[in-house]
């Protein structure tokens, strides 16, 4: 089985705004594989979250899917009507929301919630009532332990007001595990988190990515969290991907020169004293893009080529990047 | 020069009182108190600047704001360059505000969306009559603005016209008009991304540099504090629980709070998984903060009198202090998990 | 993390883009139209109206209107007791209604607007001196005693204005204090603070501007009211002296002979109607515009 478990060609989705067409997300690929932990990385604005709604199905109006190729676990999602995706969502792929404040009812009880997306994708509950009732509650307080909630069976009745920001994350996390699904994306898990709830919630998505051989896409702009716990990442520009490979190598030896001046702009402790080389400007507008490298205007090394599009090179084995000075005839 | 530190805090403590309605009071609901700030003491050297790291509700800003008395303080003093700013009368407190400033972490609620650039900018000249006409008042803002990065030509442009981190700049540029001494960072950076992190982090370094600042830089984020600080103070629920130079505290770490903070930032530098101390539970309530030592519902190493008497601050280093009932013992978490 | 790190320059201020809401609204421009059209006519009364509003004509006592038998197309609406024009004196009504209902939402909102702040920022003593007022007065049935002040203070425009003030202010005060308990809260207040600003700076520069756009909200509904209260005071003969023209005084005077002649109070009294739906059909519209949880 070497077929990818999530593989997405040339995704374009676009948003029809009143100053014009916002280009989010122009030509993505992705590839998930079996088993591992891609992270997406990428400023704030830069499509990552876009990406994988349009691959959950989730791209509401003015936003539509332009074009490109869904295709999970051999099916080609696009295709689906709208019913069979509810059951893809939720059943075979689960995506935590950003926002896990706003993401949870605050009129149901976390039970309720679980409960809900349980009986509306598990196929191996009992169909009496009482025995389905007790299968649904069994379920629920086995994913709140499995996300490290004590006192389950009482929690279950209580309302998301009642946890803290870092328990809300875990639940969010609950019930994206509920059916088991084969991929899970977490849209910035931890963000609003502190470092040692961060840390917490992290561990639990590596641990349980380990105990029930699932596939994770996590997507955050900390590089720190992705070099601990992605086995590839995605870097993502302005709605393109500028450069994806092996974490190790992409953070050993990037590529792009997006990626090394991210790198360069981080803070480390272990670079006390050196000066951080921050890069300068600004975004584009995602509106009105000229069709050269979308990097052109902060970037340090362009050459008039740049001012043409740019497709993806290969920097090393399974490393590429989106640049004119990557690959074999650049130097 | 003297040796006289240019900013000391003593014992400053800041309690919330909840409101409580009439009927409340007469039935008797007691009184809620939120214990953001207890007894802290801290000093900041002209020049220097000194980082505090916590928890997000553990009191940083509230201490931020304490120092400025833009929050009266509820005890405790703070003495700035031999005056005690916490005895100031209206007056003599306002000609202070021109030597002390704050930059706030939100740069979209800290600038009036109904004020130009200039107005904002200049507001400072005008309060403190730095400038004797409106044209002197442009051209010091256009200046200013200028210092930080922006062009002169947005002087008359709204708030909501500029990005995250544009905005950013014009509260430093504000800050910084009337030329003061001190400034309270009050986590400048991180609502912002990454690349424009840099470059605010690398203009207010420029900045201090040039005009001789001294800084009390909070941030929940240690790679940034680590980078930028001299000194670092670890804040836990309203206390400082370690507090000394960088070098010895963030590799030396004393306090089992510091040294789990420590294990659980995310480092680039190590690919895959590095050990970690796993705190239990979350940051408790300042509404009804734990007996003792406040860290003790969390800490791996708490013993039975943690639970009841909290710990003294002691000296454990050059300049460094840490409060805990198990420094003598001079035990290590991050060890202890590497074994 | 929601930072557009690209803000693409939008040119047009939040205050137009709320009137481009607000020109969405067909109704709502309608009404505020027929509003233009009433102001319009109290301004230039003298050269609207066909004839002098007080002349009598014992006459034309109680002729009616220009459609009707024995009515006169010269006097459109018809005559009153006195052989008055209506038209015309509804035109001059249209001054007293406008002047009245304008100048109390004026002086209540003043007051009101001083009165919040202080309450909403100062806070302590001053707060809950003017919060108990506010709950005191709130107690008070408004028609009832502005009757009492009329009484009291015998009749002129002043007093009527005064009369009706006495309370409105509490109205535009609540909202005042409620936006700023909120604003003050906001950290470009406490940046304001930091740089030494003064309380009088803080309440009037910094807070006042950004919560203006409720008041004025509430301001255009309490107009329509205003115009009801004072139009109830004429007619109970407490508000504008005769022979001077008001709408209220008109329905009274009309009463008597509402049997033979319907004329005379039906159309001061479809005057109000219209002005106050007007009033009322546009600040919904203003509200709607203005208040962003209607945004999409
Ligand atoms: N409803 C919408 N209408 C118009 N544009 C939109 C909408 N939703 C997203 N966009 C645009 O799509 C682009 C990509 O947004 P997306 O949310 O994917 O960014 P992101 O990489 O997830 O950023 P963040 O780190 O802030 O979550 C943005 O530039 C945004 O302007
Ligand atoms: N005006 C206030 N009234 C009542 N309680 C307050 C007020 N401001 C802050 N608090 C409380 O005081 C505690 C400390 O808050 P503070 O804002 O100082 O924390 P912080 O360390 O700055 O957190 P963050 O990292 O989230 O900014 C919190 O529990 C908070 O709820
Ligand atoms: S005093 Fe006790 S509980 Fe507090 S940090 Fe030290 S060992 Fe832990
Ligand atoms: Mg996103
Ligand atoms: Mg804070």
């Amino acid at each position: 089985m070497n077929a990818p478990l999530l593989s997405v060609k040339d995704l374009r989705t676009v948003f029809d705004t009143r100053a014009g067409r916002v280009y989010a997300v122009d030509g993505v690929n992705v590839e998930v594989r079996r088993g591992e932990c891609l992270g997406v990385v990428g400023e704030s604005g830069s499509g990552k979250s876009v990406t994988f709604s349009s691959v959950m199905g989730l791209v509401r109006s003015p936003g539509r899917i332009d074009g490109g190729e869904i295709t999970f676990d051999g099916r080609d999602l696009r295709s689906l009507s709208p019913q069979a995706m509810r059951a893809v969502r939720g059943r075979d792929i689960a995506m935590t929301m950003q926002d896990s404040l706003t993401a949870l009812n605050p009129a149901l009880t976390v039970g309720e919630q679980i409960g809900e997306v349980l009986e509306a994708h598990d196929e191996t509950l009992p169909r009496a009532r009482g025995a389905r009732q007790r299968a649904i509650r069994d379920r629920s307080v086995e994913m709140l332990l499995l996300v490290g909630i004590p006192s389950a069976e009482s929690r279950l009745r209580q309302y998301p007001h009642e946890f803290s920001g870092g328990m809300r994350q875990r639940i969010m996390i609950a019930i994206a595990l509920a059916c088991r699904p084969k991929l899970l994306i977490a849209d910035e898990p931890t963000t609003a988190l502190d470092v040692t709830i961060q840390a917490q919630v992290l561990e639990l998505i590596t641990d349980i990515r380990a105990k029930l051989g699932m596939s994770v896409v996590l997507i955050t702009h900390d590089l720190g969290v992705v070099a601990e716990h992605c086995d590839r990442v995605m870097v993502m520009y302005a709605g393109q991907v500028v450069e994806e490979g092996p974490t190790r190598d992409v953070i050993g030896n990037p590529a792009h020169p997006y990626t090394k001046g991210l790198l360069g702009s981080i803070p480390r402790l272990s670079l006390r004293g050196q000066p951080i080389r921050p890069i300068e400007g600004q975004v584009p507008d995602l509106i009105n893009l000229p069709p050269q490298c979308r990097f052109y205007s902060r970037c340090t090394v362009r050459k008039e080529v740049c001012k043409s599009l740019i497709s993806m090179r290969e920097a090393a084995p399974g490393h590429q990047a989106r640049c004119v000075r990557v690959g074999k005839d650049s130097q | 020069m003297t040796d006289a530190p240019l900013l000391q805090v003593t014992g400053l403590t800041k309690h919330y009182s909840g409101r409580r309605s009439l009927g409340q009071r007469l039935s008797g609901v007691p009184q809620t108190v939120v214990r953001a700030v207890n007894d802290v003491t801290l000093s900041v050297r002209r020049g220097e600047i000194l980082g505090l790291i916590g928890e997000s509700g553990c009191g940083k800003s509230t201490l931020g704001r304490a120092i400025l008395r833009l929050h009266e303080p509820t005890a405790g003093k703070v003495v700035f360059d031999g005056t005690d700013v916490t005895a100031l009368g209206a007056d003599d407190l306002k000609k202070m505000r021109r030597r002390m400033q704050i930059i706030f972490q939100d740069p979209y609620a800290s600038l009036n969306p109904r004020r130009t650039v200039a107005e904002i900018v200049g507001l400072p000249l005008k309060l403190h009559g730095l400038a004797a006409s409106d044209e002197e008042v442009r051209a010091k803002t256009a200046a200013m603005i200028e210092k930080v990065g922006l062009k002169a030509n947005q002087l008359d442009r709204y708030p909501h016209q500029f990005s995250g981190g544009q905005r950013q700049r014009i509260g430093i540029a504000r800050a910084l008009i009337s030329n003061p001494e001190f400034i309270v960072c009050d986590e400048p950076v991180s609502a912002l991304d990454v690349s424009i992190q840099a470059q605010i982090i690398e203009l207010l370094q420029e900045l201090k540099t040039e005009f001789g600042l001294t800084y009390l830089f909070i941030s929940h984020d240690i790679s940034v504090i680590g980078y930028l600080s001299d000194r670092v103070a670890v804040m836990y629920l309203g206390e400082i629980v370690e507090m000394g130079p960088v070098d010895s505290v963030l590799s030396r770490p004393r306090h089992p709070y510091t040294q789990s903070l420590m294990s659980a930032v995310p480092e680039i530098d190590t690919v895959g998984r590095k050990s970690r101390v796993r705190l239990k539970g979350d940051l408790p309530s300042p509404l009804n903060p734990p007996s003792g030592c406040k860290f003790h519902t969390r800490c791996p190493l708490a013993i039975d009198a943690c639970r009841s008497k909290a710990p003294l601050t002691e000296t454990v280093g050059d300049g460094h202090v840490a409060a805990c009932h198990r420094l003598a013992e001079n035990l290590s978490l991050l060890e202890s998990t590497e074994a | 993390m929601t930072l557009a790190a690209d803000m693409p320059a939008r040119a047009d201020s939040i205050f137009r883009q709320n009137l481009r809401n607000f020109g969405h609204n067909r109704l709502a421009v309608g009404s505020a139209a027929v509003v233009v059209l009433f102001v319009l006519m109290a301004i230039f009364a003298p050269l609207v109206a066909p004839h002098d509003p007080n002349e009598t004509d014992l006459f034309r006592r109680l002729q009616p209107p220009g459609w009707a038998d024995g009515g006169e197309w010269g006097y459109l609406l018809g005559c009153d007791a006195l052989g008055r024009d209506i038209f015309s004196r509804i035109i001059y009504g249209t001054r007293i209604s406008i002047f009245i209902g304008a100048a109390v939402i004026l002086v209540a909102t003043t007051i009101g607007i001083l009165a919040g702040l202080a309450s909403g920022y100062l806070r302590g003593w001053v707060d809950i001196v003017i919060s108990r007022l506010v709950d005191i007065l709130l107690g008070f049935p408004y028609l009832i005693f502005a009757i009492g002040l009329m009484a009291m203070m015998g009749p002129g425009l002043v007093n009527i204005i005064l009369a009706l003030a006495y309370k409105e202010w509490v109205i535009p005060c609540r909202v005042v204090r409620g936006e700023t308990l909120v604003t003050r809260e906001l950290e470009y207040v406490e940046a304001a603070r930091a740089l030494g600003a003064s309380r009088g700076h803080i309440m009037m520069r910094e807070i006042l501007p950004n919560i203006l756009s409720p008041v004025i909200v509430v301001a255009t509904i309490r107009m329509a009211h205003v115009i009801i209260l004072e139009a109830s005071l004429s007619f109970l003969g407490l508000g504008v002296q005769p022979p001077t023209a008001s709408w209220g005084s008109m329905v009274a005077d009309g009463r008597a002979f509402i049997l033979e002649a319907w004329w005379v109070s039906t159309f001061p009294g479809l005057a109000i109607l219209l002005l106050v739906l007007a009033i009322n059909v546009a600040s919904q519209g203003l509200r709607d515009a203005f208040d962003p949880r209607f945004h999409e």
